[in-house]
């Protein structure tokens, strides 16, 4: 019977002469229950008051559904194109040398470090008609500035370095020993990098993707000077959420983040999930 | 020098080079410059104007009082949390994990929000606080938990792994030769993952300066009293005071630069001593 | 196809990795480049792959200069210590790898890639395993699939970097066998390079002894084994017992040690240690020793000279034999080792003791430790071992039967 019970305690936690376990578990937990948990219970026992009609008018009305339009579409694009130049920023900078290297390295972390607010009021500047760079583009007609478009370079800005701070210790720890196999077997550099290098960094950029979507769809200091925030064109929906509570409509603020929180919960096992499996197949050492 | 058989051909990293830095260029560098340009538009006379100013001050000071009360709570949950998952091994790890990068996947607006509904008033706890004159909501420690929330992954985040690859074997040690908790913590872990927490802290800091979705939603804007450096610069720009905007957004952005900088600093300086720790 | 390399010169910052190689390996052959870490075989051996290029020298491949060429056109199979296996994908698909990306017009049909991908794995003992992954398999298996994936190719040259050095001892002796076997039934030329002496001698046609940069010596096992040229390479193949000598005027090498004993030790009433020259005046007959190790030595006649004798110390005696001969280095294989338990007055012994005796295998292997502390090494027959009943503890007495002197 006791060892029944042994191997129970044991599933649950492997004994250890290492102190402190409880304590620390123990002030963990409440700091997670005190600061997370029950602030994000209370948002879903506020919602849950709200019944299911109310809830389904609030997160479906049309300025709403156009905001997820906005914030889903252009968070994804976002993604996808910080794919393509993050990867290729994580490739230079894990494989080549240059000077001032060190530099744009830490500078890569930049948008990770700065207030979104800055970013966001720096941006504009650049791209409003009169702006650095939207002086030169006013003329041919683009605009950027409070379109969907300067949306889309904000959250450019803000997802970068998911990206490249995944992919670049992956690139660096290559075993380089595969390229010159590969080399050695006939296969041109192309065909080395599709076939044998990419296969390789496909987790981390799918979690750093994931990542930056995350981020993208929850920016709101970055994004919403440079948006122009018009319903149903340029908004987005953390603002939704925001106009919403300063008319005092708690209800539908509530029911839309309920919306946006499972969007994210279901990205954070996603992202959780990639970087177990990750860690199970011991990323990409090539020493098979 | 010819290039190793293993490399690209000299124009295809050319091309790399080029698109890769070029993007950066304009899409992170740029808008850096922009700050201190825009800053500086009127000359260094309104920009000292501007920094000056009472309401500046105030929000400066309402931000470091912030940051000095977040960070070293953050820092507290952040070794506890690494002490624990790190030196045990125990169900449910993976879920407590998750749950230290919640903030990531949230959006700022959201973790201010559920801090309204429970605190504001006509919420759950709302009238137990009224009742007994505390305010959270509008105030100081509104936006103190508020910043706790979006900041309290960094230093762990940093940590854990870290931790997790120095492994046990040294408290071990330190337990057998007849340390106890306390000690091996001060005397052995410590000094082990000094840099990754001085990284944690930096980051830490940095962001909890910077702050912006979660705050708003839950300071009331109340100029000269729930205004932080970031909410401030909003205030200024909404009212197209952009120079004095860019101003106090400059101290920001150098933070941001100086904590990047540092950090690059004492990797190039310490490296073998950090690459050693790494273990 | 024969690999000629001239004069190959290669430097990592300060560090001199080769300096002005010669080798050349004929058509069809087996040749081991042998040498301790840093020696540069790896690094000679990637600059014929293509993998490095040397800072000065050439490569030619069948007589053709093949410096400029790129790995991948030289038409080499290359096999690396940690295998290089695409971890991701499996083993149909690793060995096929190199006949998938070749350029369309010369790509095999699917159908054909197969049959030959199949043929190579059934060759090594591997077609039941096609669709496993790397991680599946053991160290030996890898290894196979690895040479599998550079024989897929039909390489005319195939090279092997340490190809078992990261296997346990038992699963490398049998694929070194396997690995001559399979060469002698394909004949490609092939090069390896080992740290391993016995690998070397084992598997090839001829071996490349190399140390700090350069060739020590190039021979067939044999060759280098029986007939080192210098001491570098009679260090490397097998072991072997160190002595100090001195070479005379006649080209006689003596053992010039602190404990040589004669047989004249019972005239004596205690334990005599040649080197001792007070003692010499007492017991003239061991001036014959003295002789023995420096003939013409002038013989002390008076008791004058016997005490110009006798008053000499150790080191000027050492010095006294330093000028009339050059210092040695003398080298004496285990089994060239002859123990016995009565000294005769012929030659020269060295007393020890017996320390350690291992008994695995028909030859016997003994440890024995001399008076200054330093242990031999004697492979002795089992026989001789029973028949003289030694065991450990024993004082017994050796020599080397069979010496090679290097200055």
């Amino acid at each position: 019977m006791t060892s029944i019970l042994a191997t129970a305690l044991y599933k649950l936690k492997k004994p250890s002469i290492i102190p402190g376990f409880g304590l620390t578990l123990a002030f963990t937990l409440f700091y997670l229950g005190v600061i997370v948990i029950i602030p994000l219970s209370g948002l879903f026992v506020t919602a849950a008051t709200l019944n299911a009609a109310q809830f389904w008018q609030a997160v479906t009305s049309e300025r709403v559904l156009h905001a997820y339009k906005i914030s889903f579409g252009l968070s994804l694009a976002a993604a996808l194109i910080n794919c393509f130049f993050g990867l290729i920023l994580a490739w230079i900078l894990a494989r080549y040398r240059f000077p001032f290297k060190k530099i744009i390295d830490a500078m890569v972390d930049l948008p990770f470090a700065l207030p979104t607010a800055v970013a966001g009021i720096a941006l504009t500047a650049l791209y409003a008609p009169h702006g650095w760079v939207g002086r030169y583009l006013e003329p041919l007609g683009i605009k950027i500035a409070f379109t969907p478009l300067g949306i889309l370079i904000a959250l450019l800005f803000v997802g970068l370095p998911f990206i490249v701070r995944t992919v670049e210790p992956i690139l660096q720890d290559a075993d380089r020993e595969l390229e010159e196999a590969a080399i050695s077997l006939g296969a041109t550099r192309w065909q080395t990098f599709c076939r044998v290098i990419f296969p390789g960094i496909v987790p981390a950029l799918l979690t750093g993707f994931a990542m930056a979507f995350a981020r993208g769809l929850g920016e709101y200091g970055s994004v919403i000077f440079i948006a122009g925030n018009i319903p149903k064109l340029s908004e987005i929906v953390p603002l939704v959420i925001v106009i919403k509570l300063e008319q005092y409509d708690y209800a539908g603020a509530t029911a839309i983040a309920c919306v946006m929180l499972v969007a994210s919960f279901v990205l954070l096992f996603l992202i959780n999930w990639l970087q177990k499996y990750r860690s199970i197949t011991s990323g990409w050492k090539g020493k098979a | 020098m010819r290039r190793s058989p293993t490399s690209e051909s000299l124009w295809m990293r050319a091309l790399l080079m080029a698109v890769g830095l070029g993007f950066m260029a304009v899409l992170v560098l740029l808008p850096m410059a922009a700050v201190f340009a825009e800053a500086f538009r009127h000359g260094w006379v309104a920009y000292r104007n501007a920094l000056e100013d009472p309401l500046a001050l105030a929000a400066v000071r309402l931000t470091l009082l912030v940051a000095a009360i977040a960070v070293p709570l953050n820092v507290v949950f952040g070794l506890a949390a690494s002490w624990a998952i790190a030196k045990f091994d125990f169900i449910g790890k993976r879920l407590l994990i998750t749950f230290i990068d919640l903030p990531f996947s949230v959006s700022p607006v959201i973790s201010g929000l559920i801090y309204v509904l429970l605190f504001g008033s006509g919420s759950l706890l709302g009238d137990w606080l009224s009742d007994h004159d505390v305010q959270i909501i509008f105030a100081v420690p509104g936006l103190v938990i508020a910043t706790m929330f979006v900041t309290f992954p960094f230093v762990a985040r940093e940590l854990i792994p870290l931790m997790e690859e120095q492994g046990t074997e040294e408290e071990e040690a330190a337990i057998m030769l007849g340390a106890n908790g306390w000690r091996t913590f001060f005397s052995v872990t410590l000094p082990n993952i000094k840099w990754g927490l001085l990284y944690g802290v930096l980051l830490c800091n940095a962001r909890a300066m910077g702050e912006f979705g979660a705050v708003s939603v839950v300071s009331g804007h109340i100029r000269g009293l729930t205004n932080t450096i970031p909410l401030h610069v909003e205030i200024l720009y909404n009212e197209y005071n952009f120079v004095a905007a860019f101003a106090v957004a400059s101290i920001l952005t150098l933070l941001a630069v100086v904590t990047l900088l540092l950090k690059s600093l004492i990797e190039f300086k310490f490296a073998p001593e950090i690459r050693a720790q790494k273990g | 196809m024969a690999i000629e390399a001239r004069n190959i010169c290669k430097t990592f910052g300060d560090f001199a990795a080769l300096d002005k190689v010669d080798l050349t390996v004929g058509d069809g052959e087996l040749v081991a480049l042998l040498g301790p870490s840093g020696s540069g075989k790896t690094t000679l051996l990637r600059i014929i792959a293509g993998l490095e290029y040397a800072d000065a020298g050439r490569v030619l491949i069948d007589g053709v200069e093949a410096s400029r060429m790129h790995a991948r056109e030289r038409n080499v199979g290359f096999v690396f210590q940690h295998y290089a296996l695409f971890k991701h994908m499996t083993v149909f698909d690793n060995v096929a790898f190199g006949l998938r990306v070749r350029p369309r017009p010369v790509r095999p049909p699917p159908a054909e890639i197969t049959e030959r991908v199949m043929a190579l794995l059934k060759l090594v003992h591997l077609d039941k395993f096609h669709d496993r992954y790397p991680s599946q398999l053991s160290g030996g298996q890898r290894q196979r699939v690895a040479l599998a994936r550079s024989l897929a190719v039909e390489p005319k040259l195939l090279l092997l970097d340490e190809p078992f050095g990261a296997l346990d001892a038992k699963v490398r002796k049998e694929l070194r066998r396997w690995l001559r076997r399979l060469h002698d039934d394909i004949h490609i030329t092939s090069i390896f390079v080992t740290h391993d002496q016995e690998e070397a001698m084992e598997v090839s046609d001829r071996v490349v002894v190399m140390n700090h940069g350069r060739i020590e010596q190039v021979g067939t096992p044999e060759q280098v084994y029986h007939q080192p040229t210098n001491g570098f390479v009679y260090d490397f193949l097998g072991n072997y017992n160190e002595f100090v000598g001195w070479k005379d005027e006649n080209g006689d090498v003596h053992l010039a040690e602190d404990d040589l004993w004669e047989a004249q030790q019972q005239a004596a009433p205690s334990p005599v240690l040649t080197s001792r020259p007070h003692w010499l005046s007492r017991y003239p007959e061991l001036t014959n020793a003295i002789r023995k190790v420096i003939p013409g030595l002038p013989l002390p006649t008076q008791a004058a000279s016997n005490r110009a004798f006798a008053k000499m110390t150790r080191s000027q005696m050492r010095a006294l034999l330093a000028e009339r001969g050059i210092p040695v280095r003398v080298f004496a294989r285990p089994h060239e080792m002859f123990i016995t338990k009565t000294p005769d007055d012929a030659h020269e012994y060295i007393p020890v003791d017996v320390i350690h005796i291992n008994p695995a295998g028909s030859l016997a292997k003994i440890e024995l430790q001399r008076k200054n502390g330093t242990i031999l090494q004697a492979e002795v027959p089992k026989t001789i071992i029973d028949s003289l009943a030694i065991k450990r503890g024993d004082h017994v007495f050796v020599r080397p039967k069979n010496v090679r002197v290097f200055e």
